[in-house]
């Protein structure tokens, strides 16, 4: 069917944390693509992305093969990917930018994939949901489906770090000025509110909170501090591996540091599901850390 | 084994080419890079400091150094480096190297640990499968978790590059080597 028509499909890929930790995300990001013709496939067998920060810093020569078993299996499938996560993005984007761009690192890869009879040809293509929403379906489109608006809610725009950077495999333009959530978040009627530290990354990535956690989190309580400061109810991102920091994290700060913080976490497709008339059920904001004020729910 | 810088070209060479790791001879220690940085902010790490390091070779002050693993990889010193020093994929670089040489904490070891038993660094248990079917999902995706054969290929790989020795996997056990003795390190 011709894309005009809005139809189209894509292979879903879920990575780790979003079905294993927050499947709202993935149930909510189903719904919505769905509602504009979107069908999204599984993809059987996939694995970890392999995490960009974390496996890319121990070793390059197995996150690399892994992340091209993933591509195969979307190549397989004859789709592009859409994925919930900036690790994965991160990963799958830059494996793909890598192999199709060197020959001698795709053939060498290709000799590990071929063990059990797997090869990357370079066919698929790695897309973010946030830009599927923005650019492929539109805000025009989504504008006509918002039934709740959310008016008078500040929202905190936090990008984490692997969507826009590096800017040269990302192609978001700039890293200091983005727009694509900021648009996402504005076309549910939202104000979004400009705070300190918005570009600052969550803390988690690169095997940081694994390394020292309450380093780690004491990142992110500087973060939260600046957008609460400015008046935010809440906080949209597009990444399920900054969700499982913002969301959860906000737990054991409380308990490393003697704090009170409940400032509610939503993935954009959960946002937008709200504004969308599903329900904080449908969205699994009921089966998270953080709580969802009324405001975000009337 | 070259100098560090030698060592760095090479092995990130491989992946990034070797001009992308050649800009760390570019640094003009101008210090933006640690002045972005969210984790300079915080704690000891000093990305300028360690782009110096690099370049005089001072291979076993950073391997040993905790802060070598406090780059959150947030790219921002990446973006903002004036004289185009890929800075992130030189500290992935280093990183390698250093694990290469067994440098590398236990959590760290167990990411990996994870994803060779369960094909996930975050893995699917009971309690999440109920969350699953909360939001009208089935209680597992079809992913490398669920089927043995798709495990067996992740599995593969990581058997065909190493990482399990690099690790100390016992494929017995599958966990680290000595873990069911009470632990290493």
């Amino acid at each position: 069917m011709s894309e005009e028509e809005g139809t189209k499909e894509y292979a879903y890929f879920l990575g780790c944390i979003t079905p294993n930790r927050y499947p709202g995300i993935e149930a909510a990001t189903k719904r919505i693509l769905k509602e504009f013709g979107i069908e999204t496939k599984e993809m059987m067998g996939a694995s970890c992305c392999p995490a960009p920060g974390v496996f890319g810093s121990f070793d390059m020569h197995t996150w690399l093969p892994v992340a091209a078993r993933n591509l195969a299996i979307a190549e397989e499938m004859d789709l592009e990917i859409v994925v919930t996560c900036n690790g994965c993005y991160g990963s799958l984007q830059e494996a793909d930018h890598l192999l199709r761009e060197n020959p001698k690192l795709k053939e060498k890869t290709n000799e590990i994939l071929g063990k059990f009879g797997r090869e990357f040809k370079g066919t698929t293509k790695v897309n973010h949901s946030i830009v599927v929403l923005h650019d492929f379906i539109g805000l025009d489109r989504l504008k006509e489906k918002i039934t709740k608006p959310m008016n008078d809610v500040n929202v905190a725009v936090h990008y984490g770090c692997h969507f826009l950077k590096p800017r040269e495999v990302r192609g978001h333009g700039s890293s200091e000025t983005p727009y694509i959530l900021e648009d996402l978040v504005k076309v549910t009627g939202a104000k979004d509110v400009d705070y300190k530290d918005k570009l600052m990354c969550c803390g988690a990535g690169g095997g940081n909170r694994t390394a020292d956690s309450v380093q780690s989190l004491e990142w992110m309580r500087q973060k939260l501090v600046s957008a609460i400061e400015v008046g935010c109810d809440c906080m949209v991102h597009p990444c399920a591996f900054c969700h499982l920091q913002l969301d959860r994290g906000q737990e054991e700060m409380n308990k490393a540091f003697g704090t009170d913080f409940n400032f509610p976490i939503l993935f954009a497709t959960q946002f937008l599901g709200l504004a969308m008339g599903l329900s904080e059920k449908e969205c699994g904001l009921d089966i998270q850390t953080t709580t969802m004020p009324e405001k975000l729910l009337k | 084994m070259g100098t560090l810088y030698e060592d760095i070209v090479e092995c990130g060479g491989e992946i990034f080419g070797e001009e992308h790791l050649a800009t760390l001879r570019e640094c003009v220690q101008c210090g933006k890079c640690t002045g972005g940085c969210p984790s300079g902010r915080n704690t000891a790490f000093r990305t300028r400091k360690l782009m110096q390091m690099a370049l005089v070779d001072m291979r076993e002050e950073i391997f040993n150094a905790p802060e070598l693993w406090f780059c959150s990889t947030c790219y921002t010193c990446y973006e903002r480096c004036p004289k185009g020093v890929k800075v992130t994929d030189i500290i992935r670089t280093i990183r390698n190297l250093a694990a290469k040489e067994g440098h590398m904490s236990v959590p760290h070891r167990m990411i990996g640990v994870y994803v060779m038993k369960t094909g996930h660094a975050v893995p699917l248990g009971p309690a999440q499968m109920e969350l699953r079917k909360a939001v009208g999902l089935d209680e597992m995706a079809p992913t490398a978790q669920k089927y043995k054969d798709q495990l067996e290929q992740v599995q593969t790989i990581f058997r065909t590059t190493g990482y399990d020795a690099m690790i100390d996997f016992d494929w017995d056990t599958m966990n680290l080597k000595g873990m069911d003795k009470g632990g290493k390190k």
